[in-house]
Order: C-alpha cells, then sequence, then structure tokens
C-alpha cells in the first residue's frame, strides 16, 4: 500500500468519508439541542463536540485517504448472499412484530441464512429451523424463565 | 504474601461443586467456539449476556473467564488443521501449525500448542496474583481526572498505535464515542442522539453491537465471499504425542511466549495479536534451523501459541484491577460485570474480595480443564468442523437473535442488530478495526463521566488533568502513542516482514 499515488480516487471510500462527515455534522446538529448544563464543569453538550470534532477529523483524514488511493482493494462479492440474510432478518422482524412468534421466526432466518451459504433443500433447512426454535423456546421458557415473544405455536407448548 | 492468602481463600471458593461445573461449562463452550470458525469468545460472552443476568454472579463470570481461556486454546485447533484461524489471535499458529498438520506431524502441533497454553496460562495467571493487588494499592489512589487519563491511554492505543493504519483505528473507536453518546446525560437528563425514538433513551446495549458486528457482520462477509474460498480440513495423522525432541525445541519458546504475552497483555496495549507476531519472530532467530520456519517448525508454534495465551490473562490484569478494557472479549467481560452492577476497581477487591478471587483462583482450574480437554480429546473437538458450514452460520444467527428477543423484543432493537450487521460487513470489507468500537461504546460514557466528575471538584478549571503527576503522564504517554505511529512508519514494516 505504499505506492498510493499511483491509484485512481476510491469511490466507495470518498462515500465513507462524506457518511463520517456526516454523522459529525449530526451529532453537532443534535448539541444545539441541548440547554441544561450544571452550574459547574461541563454538560452534556462538551462530549458532543469532541465527538462530533474527532470525527469530522476522520471523515477529511479518510477522505484524503480515498483520494490517493489509501483503501485496499476489495475481492468481488456476491450481493445475492448479503441480501438472503438480510431478507431472512426482515422477514424474522415482521414475524415478530406482527404476533406470528419466536420459533416460525427463527426458522425462517435459520432457512434463509443457509440458502445464502449455497443451500438448496429449503424445505429441509425450514424444518430444521422449526425444531431448532421450539428447543431454544422451550430452554428459554421452562428452564430459564426467560420470556420469548409468543404466537399462536408457542401458545401450544 | 497477603496475595497468595487471598489465592487460597479463593481456591476454597472456586473449588465449591457449582462453580467447578459453571467453569467446566465455560471452558467446553470457550473450546468449542474457539474451534467452530466464524466465532469467537467476545461473541460467545455477548451472547450469553442476555442470558445469564438472572444467575449468580461469582458463576457467570467464573464461566465467562473460562470461555476467554477455552476460545484462546480452540483457536489453535482450526489454526492448525484447516489454516484459518478461529479467532485473530491465533493467525500466525497457523503459519507453522498447518505446514506441520500437512507434514503429518498434526499431532505433535496440537500438543505443543496446548501444553504452551497450558504452561502459558498458568504462568501468567500467577502473573494476575501478584501483580494485581500491587497495581489496586496504586490505583486506590487515583482521582477522576487519573482515570480519564488511563482511557485516553487505551482509547489510543487500542485503535491507533498497534493497528495497520491508524486512521482506520481511529475511526472505528470515534465511531463507538459516537454511538455511546446516545441517550439520556445521567447528569442532567437530556437526551442526546435519540431522534425522539424512546428505544434509544438508554442507549445502545452492548450487546446488541457486539452481536452485530461479531455475529451478523462476519456472517455477511463470509456468505459474501463464500465463492473465493476453499478450505481443507487436516486429518490428524500419526502421533498425538511429542517426541524428547519437540519438548526440548519447545519449553523455552513457551517460556519467552509468555514472557512477550502477559506484559504487553497487562500494559493497556490491547490484543493479542502483537505479542504473537513478537514471539514468532524472535523464534525464528533464535532457531537452530531457522530453515524450518515456513515448512513446520514446532517453535513456531509453540511460541505464539503461549503468548495469546499470556496476553489473554494479561487483559485480565488492568480490567479486574482498573476497570479497563483492552480487548474485545475483556470489554464483554467488562459488560458482564456490570450487568451485576458490580465496577472492577479497587474497590471491587476491598468490597467483593470472595468474588474477585474465586474467579483468579478458578482461572487456574480453567486452565487445568483446557489441558484435559484439549490433549486427549482434541479428535472430539475437530468433529465439531465437520458441521455444514451453511448450518453453522444459520445456527449462529438463531442464537444471535435469541439473546436481543430475548432482552429487548422490538423492532428496533432488531433492526439496530441487522443495522450493526451491516456496518460489521462493511468494516471487514474496508479493512476498519472492530474492537475499537466496542471498546469506544463502553469506555466512552465511562471517560465522559470521569471527565466531568474531576472538572466538577475543581470547579471547572480544566487545568487538574496536568497538575496530577499520574494524569499528566499518562495523557503525555497518550500523545506519544498517538503522534508514534505517524512520525514513524516502522510498525507496518514489522508487519509486513512477517509474511
Amino acid at each position: 500500500m505504499s505506492t498510493t499515488e499511483t491509484r485512481k480516487p476510491d469511490r466507495a471510500g470518498i462515500a465513507i468519508a462524506v457518511f463520517l462527515l456526516a454523522v459529525a455534522a449530526v451529532i453537532a446538529w443534535d448539541s444545539t439541542t441541548l440547554q441544561l448544563a450544571p452550574t459547574y464543569g461541563l454538560g452534556p453538550k462538551m462530549m458532543a463536540y469532541v465527538v462530533a470534532a474527532g470525527m469530522a477529523v476522520i471523515g477529511i483524514a479518510n477522505l484524503i485517504m480515498a483520494w490517493q488511493g489509501g483503501f485496499p482493494e476489495r475481492e468481488s462479492y456476491d450481493p445475492k448472499a448479503i441480501a438472503l440474510i438480510l431478507g431472512g432478518f426482515a422477514a424474522l422482524i415482521a414475524i415478530i412484530a406482527f404476533g406470528g412468534g419466536f420459533i416460525p421466526a427463527t426458522a425462517v432466518l435459520f432457512a434463509a441464512t443457509a440458502a445464502a451459504f449455497g443451500r438448496k433443500a429449503v424445505h429441509i433447512d425450514l424444518g430444521i429451523g422449526l425444531v431448532l426454535g421450539i428447543v431454544v423456546y422451550l430452554l428459554f421458557d421452562k428452564v430459564l424463565t426467560l420470556s420469548l415473544p409468543a404466537g399462536p405455536l408457542e401458545r401450544l407448548m | 504474601m497477603e496475595a497468595l492468602d487471598s489465592l487460597l481463600h479463593g481456591l476454597t471458593i472456586a473449588c465449591q461443586p457449582i462453580n467447578l461445573l459453571y467453569a467446566l461449562i465455560g471452558v467446553l463452550l470457550g473450546t468449542a467456539v474457539g474451534v467452530l470458525p466464524g466465532i469467537g469468545p467476545a461473541l460467545t460472552v455477548a451472547l450469553l449476556l442476555p442470558i445469564t443476568f438472572k444467575l449468580d454472579p461469582a458463576g457467570s463470570l467464573i464461566m465467562f473467564a473460562g470461555i476467554y481461556y477455552g476460545g484462546m486454546y480452540g483457536g489453535s485447533t482450526t489454526s492448525i488443521l484447516i489454516n484459518t484461524p478461529g479467532e485473530s489471535a491465533s493467525m500466525v499458529t497457523a503459519l507453522e501449525g498447518n505446514k506441520m498438520a500437512k507434514a503429518g506431524r498434526g499431532g505433535p502441533a496440537l500438543a505443543t500448542a496446548a501444553i504452551g497454553s497450558f504452561v502459558a496460562g498458568t504462568l501468567a495467571t500467577l502473573g494476575i496474583v501478584f501483580l494485581a493487588p500491587w497495581l489496586v494499592n496504586v490505583a486506590v489512589n487515583f482521582g477522576p481526572e487519573d482515570y480519564f487519563a488511563l482511557m485516553c491511554v487505551a482509547f489510543v492505543t487500542v485503535s491507533a498505535t498497534f493497528g495497520d493504519s491508524p486512521i482506520r483505528g481511529l475511526t472505528s473507536l470515534m465511531i463507538g464515542l459516537a454511538l455511546g453518546l446516545v441517550g439520556i446525560d445521567k447528569l442532567t437528563g437530556q437526551a442526546r442522539l435519540s431522534f425522539g425514538v424512546p428505544d434509544l433513551l438508554d442507549g445502545i446495549e452492548v450487546t446488541t453491537l457486539a452481536v452485530g458486528l461479531f455475529a451478523v457482520g462476519e456472517a455477511l462477509y463470509v456468505a459474501s465471499r463464500r465463492h473465493l474460498v476453499e478450505e481443507k480440513l487436516e486429518p490428524v495423522r500419526g502421533s498425538l504425542w511429542m517426541t524428547a525432541a519437540d519438548w526440548k525445541r519447545s519449553w523455552k519458546p513457551w517460556i519467552r511466549g509468555t514472557l512477550f504475552g502477559f506484559p504487553i497483555g497487562a500494559l493497556p496495549a490491547g490484543g493479542a495479536e502483537i505479542p504473537t507476531f513478537l514471539s514468532y519472530s524472535t523464534e525464528r532467530r533464535l532457531a537452530k534451523h531457522p530453515e524450518e520456519f515456513g515448512k513446520g517448525a514446532i517453535e513456531g508454534v509453540a511460541g505464539p501459541e503461549a503468548a495469546n495465551n499470556a496476553s489473554a490473562a494479561g487483559t485480565l490484569v488492568p480490567l479486574l484491577t482498573l476497570g479497563l478494557p483492552t480487548s474485545a472479549t475483556a470489554a464483554m467481560l467488562l459488560a458482564g460485570f456490570q450487568q451485576y452492577g458490580l465496577n472492577p476497581g479497587p474497590l471491587l477487591f476491598a468490597e467483593k474480595p470472595d468474588l474477585v478471587w474465586g474467579l483468579i483462583a478458578s482461572l487456574f482450574i480453567a486452565n487445568g480443564m483446557l489441558l484435559v480437554l484439549n490433549l486427549p480429546l482434541v479428535g472430539l473437538w475437530v468433529r465439531l468442523l465437520a458441521i455444514p458450514t451453511p448450518w453453522l452460520y444459520a445456527g449462529i444467527l438463531v442464537f444471535a437473535t435469541m439473546g436481543t428477543i430475548a432482552a429487548k423484543p422490538s423492532v428496533v432493537e432488531l433492526s439496530m442488530l441487522a443495522g450493526f450487521g451491516v456496518m460489521g460487513f462493511l468494516m471487514r470489507r474496508f479493512d476498519y478495526p472492530v474492537a475499537p468500537v466496542v471498546v469506544g461504546l463502553i469506555l466512552g460514557p465511562v471517560a465522559e463521566s470521569q471527565l466531568r466528575r474531576a472538572l466538577q471538584i475543581s470547579l471547572g478549571d480544566p487545568m487538574v488533568l496536568l497538575q496530577s503527576p499520574m494524569s499528566a503522564t499518562l495523557l503525555g504517554i497518550a500523545l506519544l502513542a498517538l503522534i508514534a505511529p505517524f512520525a514513524l512508519k516502522g510498525m507496518s514494516r514489522f508487519k509486513a516482514s512477517e509474511d
């Protein structure tokens, strides 16, 4: 990474730097909503300013690094795998939010992740996820006495 | 010999059957997650935090420490047999260990790793016994300004000094500090960065961040580049036992590795990678047959394995005596203490000697258990590697979400988990270190409150930071550690020479 001058500006790197600068701006803006401060010493604004300033400096440093091509080379990646796992998460959140319960949500996430790793047998994976979900639910509910979100399936147990 | 008395008292606590059971569960889990790729001790402790808060604090902490030690043992097995280190501290082990396994000497490689880990773990735990009370006596006199300065040192060393790129490390740290701002300010009751979302008022849960970064991020990363890597498990062939020559070549690297690992772990210098690299290059320089290095030299397994275990023990010194975590796992252990309302530091040694010394004593027991678990039973652990990768990662994600669902089954919390997962994926892809984010989130608010306390006591005079000799010295060290990597690019050259 020493001969960085020869490489082109890195678009993804610039996007990261811009994101960091935007976060710095949000923190600085948010700290203007803080009105109260103790009589002595520093109020809650201080740390927010320090972090915002630090983030801005780091954002600029990243921008320079991206401009000079100082970011590491990336290998190709498989967007389908990412989409499958995040889709599994979205399904899990939706099932729990709409009262479907822990076990079906777990089964869907399990099958989606397995598919992201190249498994084709969705039905078998859903089945394994279902069994895993039931075991975990029983362990939590009966042994650890921690409650997990219950849907129609969980209420049967 | 006050330390020895305390230790003996601790042993009586650690030997209670229930605590032995916790230690056993810890080392079993730790070895398993160390062996399995994609899941490490930090993540395991993070997963267990939400489901252990109803259990006995001493027992849970003994279990967590067992996971930490066990992860260090188990990581070497994966490095040696499939050349994909289970955790970063075992990276160097893979260099020689995998070559030994390919040459049919996997058995002795595993043996020297396990025995070296035992020797180093035991010596380094003895180091804790004698160093911790001394450091506690020093730390008793620390004012809030000294703690603040100490945390500045930790911030810099963890993120900037020893990473590949100080800018990337500091970027991670700033993200962690920014996440630490979220929530209600304890002194004035005002909400920061909450944007009116009630779920954010309590701040960002450490477990959500850690599980998102480590588990979800890792799964996304591995899944996205599955087409690029091919793993091959080397069967353990030949004798499992070391020959007399192996012993002769191993014992000095064990001792030297311990001497690298413990002090570097105990200093707030962060991570077990540095001592393993140092140990490896030292052994290569001192070896009678340096030409064997790169082809499977046993010294190159013995030294780094001892070093990573010793440094794991070393990080417990600043954690227990100062409340200062210097590795991701130590940060999760600190979160474990906090979950029971315990704050590691001099006060904890004074108020809960049973817990602290029971925990330290249990480390000796965990080490002994691990030697037994890893030497004769290594074949069992290797079978874990036969779990098909899709099911392994699917299972990891199910367990990852389970903890969050049990603690806070809200849409916001689960979305944050997925969001941190994407962040972890991007950080891996763009080569930002992950540990400083966790350390920043945990230590940021502590550092802030120490600083504000110091300035309240001094009636707002910032000179208090420089008037205390301890604080002034530490801030000077922090500044030096920040400038050093920019001033001399020697660290990167040192790293490059290891390839």
